[in-house]
């Protein structure tokens, strides 16, 4: 119980740095906006159907990676991960807590980005939103970690995208072929394995991103 | 408390601590001089376990959740008020009686009435005072200071002061400075870096 409590602690502490300083979500949506606005307007007519699903991933996948690059921001500024790491509770309570916040943007990023994407592409299913949601769990489980991995390092700007793009290679696989495909399910359930195996991984290695 | 043998310590290619052997045993108050660059944080920071050694040994024989660190930046969110910093802190330490324990230290380090403002707003001084509230929290049974008196006016040096002038000879102390002679008084051991 101690765990979820300072899971939940951590949390809503990221929650309330966010209301006070407004810096991620809000540059979160107008970045997803202004993507799938440029996108209507390059991609010719004859291919919209099936290339708009990859654009709104791609869209997806490069807002997850802006409010990553702020994850740790606040704890960066002051060391704060110093004064984290030495409290007394299991340290992937940290990523837990972060990547509950990081999934907690995305959401906020989504529910304005399908409708505009409903708007300029595409109609928005139930198979695209199941494939979000889930792609949400995976990209802010590795996202977390790979960010506190980032922080530490001068060169985080770079490090971070270098790191995290490959990684998540499978979530557009699994959400384009979700949005796409007659048979969703198939995708949907790789997106959840995708999520189970990196959750676990995230969660047993953040101890050794965070300590020397 | 803490016994180090052949202690170094490498960042690349420069050594910043070289073969330090020392002991701290309880209750005892460690002054740690030496200049800019000599390796004082880094003994610290080694001795909080937030860096590991190069070379040699170094063991502390307390708990993470029993040590208090009180590094050069504060470890406190800019943009949480002082009580939401130390009641994060409190619950993470599961600090008993946490609402009281932290009352008792904001206003014995004078910083109550400025309980509800953020600490970006916070001078140097206060920032200070609070990274100190933060540091004694949890009662800890061994604090690492690193540079105590940074950043204090007149009467934040005095209220240090008796914060550390009650608790010595209670609490194991080690305690990084470029002023040993404030606190040659308290001082068991003492240890210089070159």
């Amino acid at each position: 119980m101690t765990y979820f409590a300072d899971v939940v602690t951590l949390a809503r502490k990221d929650l309330l740095l966010e209301l006070r300083s407004r810096d991620t979500v809000p540059a979160m949506v107008l970045f997803v906006i202004a993507a799938l606005v440029v996108f209507s307007f390059s991609v010719p007519a004859d291919v919209e159907e099936r290339a708009s699903y990859g654009l709104l991933w791609i869209g997806l996948v490069f807002t997850a990676l802006l409010g990553l690059t702020r994850a740790f921001a606040a704890e960066r500024e002051q060391r704060v991960l110093d004064g984290l790491v030495l409290a007394p509770c299991d340290r992937s309570a940290i990523w837990l807590g972060k990547g509950i916040a990081v999934v907690a943007f995305l959401l906020l990023a989504e529910a304005v980005a399908l409708p505009a994407f409903h708007l300029f592409f595409e109609p928005v299913g139930w198979e695209l939103v199941a494939g979000v949601l889930l792609a949400d769990v995976g990209l802010a489980s590795v996202g977390a970690l790979l960010a506190a991995m980032a922080a530490a390092s001068r060169t985080r700007e770079l490090l971070l995208p270098l790191l995290f793009l490959p990684l998540v290679i499978p979530v557009v696989v699994g959400g384009v072929g979700a949005s796409l495909a007659e048979d969703p399910g198939r995708y949907l359930a790789f997106l959840g394995l995708y999520d189970a195996v990196f959750a676990i991984l995230s969660w047993a290695t953040f101890e050794y991103v965070v300590t020397e | 408390m803490i016994r180090a043998e052949g202690l170094s310590r490498s960042f690349g290619t420069k050594r910043v601590l070289r073969g330090l052997d020392f002991e701290v045993a309880e209750r005892d108050f460690l002054l740690v001089t030496g200049p800019n660059g000599s390796g004082k944080s880094t003994l610290l920071a080694l001795c909080a376990g937030l860096l590991a050694p190069t070379g040699g040994s170094l063991d502390v024989s307390v708990e993470r959740g029993e040590l208090g660190y009180l590094a050069h930046e504060p470890l406190l969110y800019r943009e949480l008020t002082a009580l939401e910093n130390l009641d994060l802190y409190g619950r993470l330490y599961r600090v008993p009686e946490r609402r009281e324990r932290i009352g008792m230290l904001l206003e014995r380090l004078r910083l109550w009435d400025s309980r509800h403002e953020r600490v970006g707003s916070f001078s140097r001084g206060m920032t200070q005072r609070l990274a100190l509230c933060r540091a004694l929290l949890h009662e800890p049974r061994l604090l690492l200071l690193d540079e105590p008196y940074a950043g204090l006016d007149d009467a934040g040096t005095a209220l240090l002061d008796d914060e550390l002038g009650g608790l010595a000879g209670e609490r194991t102390f080690v305690v990084a400075t470029h002023d040993p002679g404030r606190l040659d008084h308290v001082a068991t051991e003492r240890l210089g870096l070159s």
